[in-house]
């Protein structure tokens, strides 16, 4: 958080309803996603209650468990609730896209589109994981068979839930993320994890302010919690007898279907709120405009869509307990990667964003007035002449800079080559090398901190024939980037065995 | 007056309510509210206190969770502990060749606190005493840790006695460990528990003469294992615990000097008849409470009674937001004070200098950004 997000916070309890703290939207939305809102048993490791779920607001679908700690309803549930969920993922499968791969190599295919679900808060996220894990195992046949759907939701689930903690990746999102990703409300980020306070605050009803909406949706009996957890006041006072009265009713008897009835009524009613609140979420993220770079993060999801259910269909075996060492050091190297790029690109797409590193003075604003390609030393390629309206973007450090290769193209255009850029006041022309991609100098001395506190650029003083550029700070860096090995390592860091080992196969 | 009138004074005529291991960990996680370090010690009751003055705790328990956990503790010690011991012997590792298995719930069928505290004290100093591998269980002990000046009973859920002379904490939770792994903050919240019981059990043995080595820093931590019911036992090293919570303890202010500084007729007494019903109106209740400075941070909304109250007077300052606006804004208290540093119409006093600047170049940046509402 910085002091940018915690101003927003106090501008949004002054003003009663919360700010913008994007000016684009930065998560893909689907135009079919679905939503899937989980209830578990209270205490259980993970005893499903119920789930409302659907890909259409007007049409949400109930799957409710009668007896939870029972095993054998427990995967009557999963078996339903696969119906529905893989049903809806597997749909994505047929249409297909041709990609061109470039360099002589065969075009590839992949999926068209890619599913999208969405639950409530992260610990719904959590409830995926944990069902996944429960139903992947399972057989079909021999002692304790389940239905066949069940281990195939498993797989689903898992494939999600290990793609939420991608950063960028939108496969699998939780409500309450998104939105906080894009407005600052005026209360706590622990009491943003309540979906219904939280969208209280942004988009308050008619008549009420954001705080009043907020306090009116802590309120268990007007605003049910999102799940998974259920109200423990109605788990004394309606569920528990709801259930005891299932349990006493003898099978198929009128007396059963009927406490059957009271309990789907019961778990509907508290589901209903929170399916109205998902929907508005998505409403309110489809009114932002898209940022430039979210199709691109979309199109990383679709890939692992695709590959996750092309390894299904060759019968590929479900995804280990615990990943192996290897895996598990690939699997922290692409997180890294998806981390590094994922703030530059939320940075190059929005000046919101990029406000946050040109208040520490990892970004700042400058005028280009000229620009002179050359080669980029330290990747040892040869630059490739940048589009020129790339050229002013002068983005955050990937990750620190310690990766240059996860540095998005036209960040990656600035490190070649020399621009002469403008700070200050006009004229006044410094020669600098762009440098997205070095290690941070947070208020370094002599670094150019045109935006962070105390130091005005004024934005009237922009002139010439230059443009109002973003950089790094460029001139304490020239003779710097000399010296500098290309790739430094620190004691501890998995991903440059990894780096080298995929350089070598480049060069093979 | 003594402190302890004046506490008694505080809770009214109520009979006190218990600290536990529970309340001793969250007591350390924001050790610099008076407010609820007074209660606790006075013993009064935060839950009814807080909703006569009409903020109701949004806690509860749900029964399905406490049927679960007495279910799973009761499994666990079934038959002696018959599975308990299975898993030190055979997961483990601990060699217990013969068991003996001591109930301390009563004395003689006598419940009173400061009995069943001694006879756990004699049981525990003759067992350490013996020296020989006596592998022995004792179920309910009761221990004693001094709190802010105060001592205060803690009853573990069991105790086993080892080889090489070391007394083990044994913690039984109902929460499950999945491929290994369980809830991170739930087994947090369960190792500084487990520390609170190994510190006590250490004061105790220091009392008779034995180092703190005579208990281990290792808990025996047992769950379900996956999805099932299956106990499944795990060692955890509460050395880092132990570390926080000594700390915390010492730097926990002493409560006669909190209660030197309250006014003296200060009482949250709720004038509760023989019906059952409390007669004290809200807001004279309200103004007893205010009395006595809170520290509040959202965090509490998870583990104190008193979290809405507190958030409702707290509501405008800073610490509301977050411990991240808090830290970001250092010297800056209040929302009202954001905005005025951040607008330029406040002159920031010496401390808020670096902040003022920090909040105004945002405000500059914020709202010179298109669609960044400024």
């Amino acid at each position: 958080m910085s002091t940018l997000t915690a101003l927003a916070r106090a501008q949004a309890v002054a003003r009663r309803i919360a700010q913008p703290v994007a000016t684009v939207r930065h998560v893909h939305v689907s135009d079919r996603p679905l939503v899937l809102i989980p209830l578990a048993l209270a205490g259980e490791a993970n005893a499903p209650l119920a789930a409302m779920v659907g890909d259409e607001p007007g049409s949400p679908r109930l799957v409710v468990v009668h007896q939870p700690r029972n095993r054998d309803q427990r995967f009557a549930f999963a078996a339903a609730l696969a119906g529905i969920v893989v049903g809806y993922v597997e749909a994505f499968r047929s249409a297909v896209e041709t990609i061109p791969s470039g360099q002589g190599r065969e075009p590839r295919v992949r999926c068209a589109d890619a599913p999208q679900v969405l639950v409530p808060n992260p610990a719904g996220i959590g409830f995926v994981r944990l069902l996944g894990r429960s139903t992947r195992f399972r057989r079909s046949y021999g002692e304790y068979a389940v239905d066949p759907a069940v281990p195939v939701l498993g797989r689903w689930l898992t494939f999600l839930a290990e793609r939420a903690e991608y950063p960028g990746s939108c496969l699998l999102l939780a409500a309450t993320d998104a939105l906080a990703l894009h407005w600052a409300s005026g209360q706590s980020p622990v009491e943003d994890l309540n979906l219904a306070a939280l969208l209280g605050w942004i988009d308050p009803p008619a008549g009420m302010t954001g705080p009043e909406a907020a306090a009116a949706a802590e309120d268990p009996v007007l605003w049910p919690p999102a799940g998974p957890v259920t109200d423990p006041t109605f788990d004394n006072e309606v569920l528990a007898p709801l259930i005891e009265a299932c349990a006493r009713a003898g099978d198929g008897t009128g007396a059963r279907r009927r406490a059957e009835s009271a309990l789907e009524a019961a778990v509907s009613a508290q589901l209903t709120p929170t399916w109205g609140l998902m929907w508005r979420g998505v409403g309110l993220l489809r009114a932002l405009p898209p940022g430039g770079r979210v199709a691109a993060r979309w199109d990383g999801d679709k890939d692992a869509f695709t590959r996750h259910a092309e390894h299904l269909r060759a019968g590929g075996p479900p995804q280990p307990r615990r990943d192996s060492a290897v895996a598990a050091a690939r699997r922290l190297d692409w997180m890294e990667r998806a981390l590094a790029s994922y703030a530059v690109q939320r940075a190059l797409d929005d000046p919101l964003v990029l406000a946050e590193y040109r208040m520490t003075g990892e970004a700042f604003v400058g005028i280009v007035t000229a620009a002179e390609p050359g080669p980029d030393r330290r990747l040892g390629q040869a630059a490739q002449a940048a589009p020129a309206d790339h050229r002013h973007h002068g983005g955050p450090s990937a990750g620190r800079g310690r990766r240059p290769a996860a540095v998005p193209g036209p960040a990656r255009a600035e490190r070649a080559g020399r621009l002469r850029v403008a700070i200050g006041p006009a004229g006044a022309g410094r020669t600098g090398r762009a440098a997205a991609g070095r290690p941070g100098r947070r208020g370094g001395p002599g670094a150019v901190r045109r935006d962070g506190p105390g130091a005005h650029a004024d934005p009237g003083q922009r002139s010439g024939g230059g443009r109002p550029g973003l950089l790094h700070d460029a001139v304490r860096l020239l003779p710097a980037v000399r010296d500098v090995p290309a790739a430094r390592g620190d004691a501890v860091d998995a991903r440059r065995p990894a780096a080298r080992v995929r350089a070598r196969r480049r060069g093979r | 007056m003594t402190t302890e009138a004046r506490l008694d004074r505080i809770r009214g005529a109520v009979p006190p309510r218990n600290h536990n291991a529970r309340t001793i960990a969250a007591l350390t996680s924001n050790p610099g509210c008076a407010r609820r370090a007074i209660m606790d010690a006075a013993g009064v009751d935060k839950q009814r206190l807080a909703a006569c003055a009409g903020f109701p705790a949004p806690f509860g328990q749900s029964q399905f969770a406490i049927t679960r956990g007495n279910a799973f503790e009761a499994q666990v010690k079934a038959n002696g502990c018959a599975e308990l011991l299975r898993l030190l012997r055979e997961g483990l590792g601990l060699p217990i060749p013969e068991v003996s298995y001591d109930d301390l719930e009563e004395v003689a069928g006598n419940t009173s606190r400061e009995l069943r505290h001694a006879r756990t004290r004699s049981l525990l100093a003759r067992a350490a005493a013996s020296g020989a591998d006596a592998g022995t269980l004792f179920d309910h002990p009761l221990l004693r840790l001094a709190v802010a000046g105060q001592q205060v009973y803690l009853e573990p859920d069991l105790i086993a006695f080892q080889l090489h002379g070391q007394f083990h904490v044994v913690e039984m939770k109902s929460f499950a460990v999945i491929d290994g792994q369980a809830d991170g903050d739930k087994v947090a919240a369960a190792a500084t528990q487990s520390a609170v019981y190994v510190l006590a059990l250490r004061e105790l043995l220091a009392g008779e003469g034995y180092g703190p080595d005579s208990v281990s820093h290792e808990a025996v931590l047992v769950c379900p294992e996956n999805f099932s019911n299956a106990p499944v036992a795990t060692l955890v090293d509460v050395r880092k615990q132990l570390t926080v919570l000594r700390r915390q303890l010492s730097r926990l202010e002493r409560i006669d000097s909190l209660a030197e500084l309250l006014p003296p007729g200060l009482t949250f007494d709720l004038m509760i008849d023989e019906a059952g019903v409390a007669f004290r109106p809200a807001a004279e209740l309200t103004e007893a409470i205010r009395t006595v400075p809170a520290r509040y941070v959202p965090e509490c909304l998870a583990s104190c009674e008193m979290c809405y109250f507190c958030r409702d007077e707290a509501r405008g300052t800073t610490a509301a937001l977050g411990r991240d606006v808090r830290d970001d804004l250092g010297a800056v208290e209040t929302v009202s004070a954001v905005l005025g540093l951040a607008d330029g119409t406040l002159t920031p006093a010496d401390e808020q200098a670096e902040a003022a600047a920090m909040l105004q170049a945002a405000a500059r940046l914020r709202r010179e950004t298109p669609g960044g509402a400024a």
